[in-house]
C-alpha cells in the first residue's frame, strides 16, 4: 500500500501537467453541474459526452505527432474527410454498415500513413507538409460531399448517441431493464466508445517498442538512434495512428450529425482546438512527455468551458474571448517556471 | 587471450568531405583484454570507434569480426552483434524512466507488449552489478546527476551482453568511487573473456587498467604495444608525432599590475561559494581546476548570462555584474566571451563566416540605421586576415571549416569590439596543433596590448605555458593562486584536488 | 547582390525553381485558355494587375509572417488581427482610422511578442491564443453582426483606386517589401533576426538582445497583418467578420515554397514574394478553369508538397 502511494507520488511529480488537468477538469465539471439548472442527470450527461467525442478523438489524433515533437495540422482536414465518407457509407443493412465504418477508418488510417511516409521519405517537416495534405484532404472531402448532407443509419445514430439502456434497447441484445445492467445503463454510449478506444488502442500502444521510440523520439532523437529504436518506423506508425484517431473522430461526428460537412472553417477549427486540448492535457510541444489519455482531459476542459455559457446567462458571443483566455491563462502559468531560471543559457535549449 | 582478434580492420579510411579522418588503418582487438586507444584530439579515435559501433560506415577497407566480414548499417546491427559502445555524448532519452532507458530497444515483453515489472527487476539487477543500487529505476533519466547517467549508460551497455565493450572517456564524469566500481567491472569483464576498449586522457588510468596499448595519429595507426614496454614520455611522443617541448610564447618579466578586474566573494545557486580574484591589464591568468568546480559559471556570471549572482565585480571603472552580454559586450565594461562549446554557443554553424564574424559588432559598420557594405567587407576582411583564418570565400557557412578556424572566427568576432576583458573558456580544446600556437601568441598579444585575459583551460600544459598566473578552482571557489615559477604540473594538480602537496592524498575523494 | 552576405547559395535554389514554376502556371493556363476560349487573358497585363491587386494582400501579410518564420516561430493570431485592424479602422473612421489600425497591429504583435520571447511559450499555442482572445473581443464589440461602418475614403484609395493604370494597392506591397528588405538586409535588427533564429543561444551570447529581437519580428508581422486587414477593408468597403481566415495558411504556404527554413534562420524576401506570386497566379489559373473548389484544395496541397520534395532532393544532393 504504502509503495502504491509512494509510486503515485513519483508519478504525480513525473506528470504535473495531467494530473493539474485531471484537477481542473474534475473541478469545473463538478461546478458546472452544481451550477446546472436540473442538477445532474444522466441525460446531461449524454448531451456533453455527445458533443465531446469529436474534439477528444481530434486531440488525441494530434497527440502523437506532438509527442515526437512535430505537429500535424491535418487532423481536423482528416477528420473531416473521415465524417464525409461515412455520410455516404454508413447505411443499408447491418452489414453494408458494417463495412462503411471499416471504410471510413481504413481511409482515415491510410491518409495518415501517407502523411508518414512523406515525411519519413520525403524529410519534411511534419507541420508543412501536414499542411499540405491536410487541403489534399479537404479537397477529397469536397469532392465526396459538395454540399452538406448525407444518409445514417437512423438506429445507429440514436443507438451511439444516448445511454447504453437505449443502445441494448435499439439493438434488443437482451433486456435493458436486466437488474443487473441497471448500474451502468445510465452510462452515454459515446462515453464508453472514447474510454474503449482509449485503453484498446492507445493503452497497448504506448507499451511497444514502437510506442516508446515515438517518445524517445521527442525526448532526444540522437539517443534513441544510438540505442538503435526504429526511428522511420516509429514516425510512420504515428502518422497512422493519429490519422486513425482522426478518423474515429469523423465517424463519430457522421453518426452524430446524421450527415457530414466538407466546411474548411471547422476543420481548421477542430485542428487548432486540438493543439490547444493536447497543451492543456500535459503534453509539450517539445516532445517526450504527455500521452493521448490527458489530451482527451484537455479537450473535455476546452468543452465543458462551453458547456457553461448555456447554463450561465453568459452573452455567448463572449464565448470565443473566455476560451482564449483560459488558453493563455493555462499556458502562462505552465511558464511561470521560466522566471525561476538562473541560467539564462537554459531558456534555449 | 585468444589468437584470432575479436575484432580485425583492415585498411579502413574515412573521409568527411575530403577531409582524412582515417587512412588505411588496421586494427584489431582480442577477446579477453582491455586495450587502450591514445592519441590527441583529431587523431581519429572516435572515428575508429564509430566505424567499429556501427554508427559510421567506412569508405574503404574490412572489418572483420570473429574472422568473417561483416557491415554494420546502424548501431543496433552491431550492438545485436555484441558491440557495445558508452559514447561521450550520452546516449540516454531524458523524458523516460531510468529502467525504460536500461532496457530501450529491447525490453522485456509479455504477449507483444512491454513488462513494465520485468523491465524494472533488470534494472535493478544491473543497477546492482554496477553498485547503483540508490538509483531508482522510475526516476526519470532527467532528474539524475551527470555521474549517476554515466553509471546508467554503463548498465544499459552491460545490459546488451556485450563481447566487446568501447568506453570513450566513460569515466570523465564519474565520482571516485564509481570509478573503483567501473574498474573492477572491467576487471570481472575480462575474466569473463570479454574485449574493452578504453578510451581515456588519463595516464594513471592506463596504466592500471589496460594491458595492450595503442596510438593514433593523424588519423593514423600509429603502433600498438603491450603496456610497459614504452614509457610515459614515449607514449606522448608517439602521441604528438615529436618531442614534447614548449611551443610557447615567451612571458614578459613584469612587476604587480594594477588590478583590471576584480572579483570578490562572488556566489551563485551551489556552484559560486565566494569565488574572488583579479585580472590586471596587460596580464594573462589562467583558471585551473578540475572540471565543473564552477570555472564556466564564473565566467558566465561576469558576462551576465547568469541571475541572483552575489558578490561584488568591479570592470575598469564601472562595477557591479552586467545584466545581459549585451550589456556586458558594450560601454565602459567591454567585457568578450569566448564560450565553451563553439558549435551551440559561439557559432551560428549554417550561417557565413561573414555574418558570424559581425554578430557582436553590427554597430560598429552601421552608418546611422543602416548597414554600410563597404564598412561591412572591410571589417570582415581584417577580421579574417588578422587571424589567419583560412577560408574560400566570405559568404561560405562557417559550418566548412575546420575546427581550428571555426574557433578563430569566433574569437575574430570578439576582436572586432575591441574588448578589454577577455574570458575564454577552453578555447583550444578539439582543434588542431597549429592553430592551439596561433592562439596562445595571439593571446600574448592581446595581453602586450593592454588587455586584461582570463583563461580556462582543462590542459596544464596551457596553464603553465600561457599564464602569468593561475588561480586555480575547487568546488565553487578559489583555493590557490599560483605565480612566477610556482605554476607547474605538480602544484596545479595539488591544488586541484584541494590537497596540500607535501600532505596525504587521501582527502583527495572528499 | 542587395542581400550581400545574408544571401546565401542554398537559399537561392527555391527561389529560381519557384520562380520557375510561376511560368510553368501561366504557360499551362494559357494553353488552356487558347484551347478553350482563343484568347490569352492571362497574358493581359490588365488581367495580371488586378490578379496582383488582390495578391498584394495576402503578399502583405506573407511579408510579416516570414520575419517570424526567419526566428523559426510562426503567427497564427493573424486571421483576427488582420479583422481586428479592419475592424477598429472602420469604427474610429475619419482621419484616425490609418493610426487606429495600425496601433490594433503594434499591440497584438507586443502582446504576442512578449509571451514568446519573456515567458517563452512556444509561439505555435501562444499566438492561437490571443487569436482566440482577438475574436472574442471582436465578436464581442460587433455583437457577431458585419460592421455597418463604412472604410474611409483614404482606406478606399489605398485599397482601390489606380494611380497610372496600376492599382495604388501594389505600390503599397512593393512598399512594404522595401522596407522588409531594408531591414533584413541593412539593418542591425534584420541580421540578428537571421542569428537569432539560426541558433538563439549563440546570438545571445554574442550579445544580441533576443528576446527584442522576437518582440520586434512579431510586431513586424502584426502590423502587415494590420495593414493588410486595412487595405482589405477598403477594398470590400467595410470590414466583416472572418475576412482574415483566407490568408494564414496562403500565407505560411508563400513563405516556405519561396524557401525560407521553416525551422527558421535561413531563407530570402525574393522567395516570399515568389511565393506569393506562385499561389495568386495559381488560384486565377484554377479560378479560369472553373476549377471546384474540391480540386483546387487536391491541386494546392500537392503544389506545395511537390515543391518541397524538389528543394529536400535538392538539399540532399547538396549536403
Amino acid at each position: 500500500m504504502n509503495s502504491l502511494l509512494s509510486s503515485l507520488a513519483i508519478s504525480m511529480r513525473q506528470n504535473r501537467g495531467f494530473y493539474g488537468a485531471l484537477f481542473l477538469l474534475s473541478a469545473i465539471y463538478l461546478i458546472y453541474n452544481i451550477l446546472h439548472p436540473r442538477g445532474f442527470s444522466s441525460a446531461v450527461f449524454v448531451q456533453n459526452a455527445n458533443e465531446s467525442v469529436a474534439i477528444v478523438f481530434v486531440a488525441m489524433a494530434q497527440t502523437i505527432p506532438v509527442l515526437m515533437g512535430g505537429l500535424d495540422l491535418s487532423v481536423g482536414a482528416v477528420m473531416t474527410l473521415a465524417s464525409c465518407i461515412a455520410s455516404v457509407l454508413v447505411n443499408g443493412s447491418p452489414l453494408q454498415i458494417v463495412f462503411g465504418m471499416i471504410v471510413t477508418l481504413a481511409s482515415g488510417t491510410a491518409f495518415g500513413f501517407a502523411n508518414g511516409l512523406i515525411i519519413v521519405y520525403g524529410r519534411l517537416q511534419p507541420i508543412i507538409a501536414t499542411l499540405a495534405t491536410g487541403a489534399i484532404a479537404m479537397g477529397l472531402a469536397l469532392f465526396i460531399r459538395p454540399k452538406p448532407g448525407g444518409d445514417i443509419d437512423g438506429d445507429l445514430n440514436w443507438a451511439l448517441t444516448n445511454s447504453l439502456w437505449d443502445f441494448v434497447d435499439t439493438y434488443q441484445l437482451f433486456d435493458p431493464d436486466a437488474l443487473w445492467f441497471q448500474p451502468i445503463a445510465w452510462i452515454p454510449t459515446p462515453f464508453l466508445i472514447i474510454i474503449v478506444v482509449a485503453v484498446v488502442v492507445w493503452i497497448p500502444f504506448r507499451r511497444t517498442v514502437t510506442g516508446r521510440t515515438i517518445y524517445a523520439i521527442g525526448s532526444a532523437e540522437g539517443p534513441a538512434y544510438m540505442s538503435g529504436l526504429p526511428i522511420n518506423r516509429a514516425k510512420i506508425a504515428a502518422f497512422t495512428l493519429s490519422g486513425f484517431f482522426a478518423s474515429c473522430g469523423g465517424l463519430y461526428l457522421a453518426i452524430q450529425t446524421a450527415s457530414g460537412n466538407a466546411d474548411i472553417t471547422q476543420a481548421g477549427a477542430y485542428t487548432l482546438n486540438s493543439i490547444a486540448a493536447v497543451v492543456l492535457g500535459g503534453t509539450s510541444l517539445l516532445g517526450g512527455i504527455g500521452g493521448a489519455i490527458g489530451s482527451l482531459i484537455g479537450a473535455l476542459i476546452l468543452r465543458v468551458i462551453s458547456f457553461y455559457f448555456r447554463i450561465l446567462s453568459i452573452d455567448p458571443l463572449l464565448q470565443p474571448l473566455v476560451e482564449g483566455l483560459v488558453l493563455l491563462a493555462a499556458v502562462s502559468l505552465g511558464a511561470i517556471g521560466v522566471l525561476r531560471v538562473k541560467n539564462r543559457l537554459d531558456l534555449f535549449r | 587471450m585468444s589468437d584470432r582478434p575479436l575484432v580485425q580492420l583492415s585498411g579502413i579510411s574515412k573521409f568527411f568531405s575530403g577531409a582524412r579522418a582515417l587512412e588505411n588503418v588496421d586494427f584489431s582487438c582480442h577477446s579477453g583484454s582491455i586495450h587502450a586507444v591514445l592519441g590527441e584530439n583529431g587523431a581519429g579515435k572516435s572515428t575508429l570507434i564509430k566505424i567499429i559501433s556501427g554508427v559510421l560506415r567506412p569508405d574503404t577497407g574490412i572489418l572483420n569480426l570473429d574472422g568473417a566480414p561483416m557491415e554494420f548499417a546502424n548501431p543496433a546491427e552491431a550492438s545485436a552483434a555484441g558491440i557495445v559502445c558508452i559514447f561521450q555524448e550520452l546516449s540516454l532519452v531524458p523524458d523516460l524512466t531510468v529502467a525504460e532507458n536500461i532496457s530501450l530497444a529491447t525490453p522485456p515483453r509479455r504477449f507483444g507488449l512491454i513488462d513494465a515489472r520485468a523491465q524494472r527487476q533488470r534494472a535493478e539487477e544491473l543497477l546492482a552489478r554496477i553498485k547503483c543500487e540508490d538509483v531508482d529505476p522510475n526516476a526519470m533519466v532527467r532528474d539524475l546527476s551527470l555521474s549517476r547517467r554515466q553509471m546508467v549508460e554503463i548498465a544499459k551497455a552491460l545490459g546488451k551482453n556485450p563481447r566487446l565493450l568501447i568506453l570513450d572517456e566513460a569515466t570523465s564524469a564519474l565520482t571516485s568511487r564509481d570509478v573503483e566500481t567501473v574498474y573492477g567491472l572491467l576487471a570481472d569483464l575480462k575474466a569473463d573473456n570479454v574485449a574493452s576498449l578504453f578510451i581515456s586522457h588519463r595516464m594513471h588510468e592506463v596504466e592500471r587498467l589496460c594491458d595492450t596499448l595503442s596510438v593514433f595519429r593523424n588519423g593514423q595507426h600509429v603502433e600498438t604495444f603491450a603496456k610497459g614496454v614504452r614509457s610515459d614520455r614515449d607514449i606522448v611522443r608517439l602521441m604528438i608525432g615529436r618531442e614534447v617541448d614548449a611551443h610557447f610564447p615567451p612571458k614578459p618579466v613584469t612587476g604587480k599590475r594594477a588590478p583590471h578586474l576584480v572579483v570578490e566573494q562572488l556566489r551563485w545557486e551551489n556552484r559560486l561559494k565566494g569565488a574572488s580574484l583579479n585580472v590586471g591589464k596587460g596580464e594573462i591568468v589562467g583558471l585551473g581546476g578540475l572540471d565543473g568546480q564552477g570555472q564556466k559559471e564564473l565566467m558566465l556570471a561576469l558576462f551576465g548570462v547568469l541571475k541572483g549572482v552575489e558578490g561584488r565585480v568591479a570592470v575598469g571603472s564601472t562595477s557591479g555584474v552586467p545584466g545581459s552580454p549585451a550589456v556586458a559586450k558594450s560601454g565602459r565594461s567591454r567585457i568578450a566571451l569566448v564560450p565553451e562549446d563553439r558549435k551551440t554557443e559561439g557559432l551560428m554553424l549554417p550561417m557565413s563566416i561573414a555574418d558570424n564574424l559581425l554578430a557582436a559588432s553590427y554597430s560598429k559598420v552601421s552608418r546611422g540605421p543602416f548597414i554600410d557594405p563597404a564598412l561591412e567587407r572591410q571589417a570582415v576582411a581584417d577580421g579574417i586576415a588578422k587571424l589567419q583564418i583560412k577560408i574560400g570565400r566570405p559568404e561560405d557557412a562557417v559550418a566548412t571549416l575546420s575546427g581550428g578556424n571555426q574557433q578563430k572566427v569566433v574569437i575574430a568576432k570578439w576582436l572586432m569590439t575591441d574588448p578589454e576583458l577577455i574570458l575564454l573558456n577552453d578555447p583550444t580544446r578539439g582543434i588542431d596543433v597549429g592553430t592551439k600556437q596561433e592562439i596562445y601568441r595571439l593571446m600574448r598579444e592581446l595581453a602586450d596590448e593592454g588587455r586584461a585575459i582570463l583563461f580556462y583551460s582543462t590542459d596544464y600544459a596551457e596553464l603553465i605555458g600561457c599564464c602569468d598566473r593561475v588561480a586555480v578552482m575547487y568546488d565553487g571557489a578559489i583555493v590557490t593562486e599560483l605565480s612566477g615559477t610556482e605554476i607547474n604540473e605538480e602544484a596545479i594538480i595539488a591544488a586541484s584536488l584541494n590537497i596540500d602537496a607535501t600532505g596525504p592524498l587521501a582527502g583527495a575523494s572528499a | 547582390m542587395s542581400f550581400s552576405f545574408a544571401s546565401l547559395k542554398p537559399e537561392d535554389k527555391p527561389v529560381l525553381i519557384a520562380s520557375g514554376f510561376v511560368l510553368v502556371i501561366l504557360l499551362v493556363g494559357t494553353v488552356y485558355t487558347m484551347a478553350t476560349q482563343g484568347s490569352a487573358p492571362l497574358l493581359s497585363p490588365n488581367y495580371l494587375l488586378q490578379q496582383l491587386q488582390t495578391g498584394s494582400f495576402l503578399g502583405i501579410v506573407a511579408a510579416g509572417m516570414m520575419m517570424v518564420i526567419l526566428l523559426g516561430h510562426i503567427d497564427l493570431s493573424i486571421p483576427w488581427t488582420v479583422a481586428a485592424a479592419a475592424m477598429m479602422a472602420t469604427t474610429v473612421g475619419g482621419d484616425m482610422a490609418l493610426p487606429t489600425g495600425i496601433a490594433v497591429g503594434i499591440t497584438v504583435g507586443l502582446v504576442n511578442g512578449l509571451g514568446v520571447a519573456y515567458l517563452r511559450i512556444p509561439s505555435m499555442i501562444f499566438t492561437l491564443g490571443v487569436d482566440s482572445v482577438l475574436r472574442g473581443l471582436m465578436v464581442w464589440h460587433t455583437g457577431g453582426f458585419a460592421p455597418q461602418d463604412q472604410a474611409t475614403p483614404i482606406m478606399r484609395f489605398l485599397a482601390a483606386d489606380k494611380i497610372l493604370g496600376i492599382p495604388v494597392a501594389i505600390f503599397v506591397w512593393v512598399a512594404v517589401s522595401l522596407v522588409i528588405v531594408l531591414i533584413l538586409g541593412r539593418t542591425a535588427f534584420g541580421r540578428a533576426v537571421y542569428a537569432t533564429g539560426n541558433r538563439e543561444g549563440a546570438a545571445y551570447l554574442s550579445g544580441i538582445r533576443t528576446r527584442w529581437v522576437i518582440v520586434g519580428a512579431f510586431v513586424i508581422s502584426s502590423v502587415c497583418a494590420a495593414m493588410a486587414g486595412i487595405l482589405l477593408a477598403g477594398y470590400s468597403t467595410k470590414a466583416y467578420q472572418g475576412m482574415g481566415n483566407a490568408y494564414l495558411l496562403p500565407a505560411i504556404a508563400a513563405v516556405v515554397i519561396g524557401g525560407t527554413r521553416i525551422l527558421g534562420g535561413q531563407g530570402r524576401y525574393a522567395g516570399t514574394v515568389v511565393g506569393v506570386t506562385l499561389i495568386v497566379l495559381l488560384n486565377s489559373v484554377l479560378s479560369i478553369m472553373q476549377m471546384p473548389e474540391a480540386g483546387r484544395q487536391v491541386i494546392y496541397g500537392c503544389v506545395i508538397v511537390g515543391m518541397l520534395l524538389v528543394y529536400g532532393r535538392g538539399n540532399k544532393v547538396v549536403s
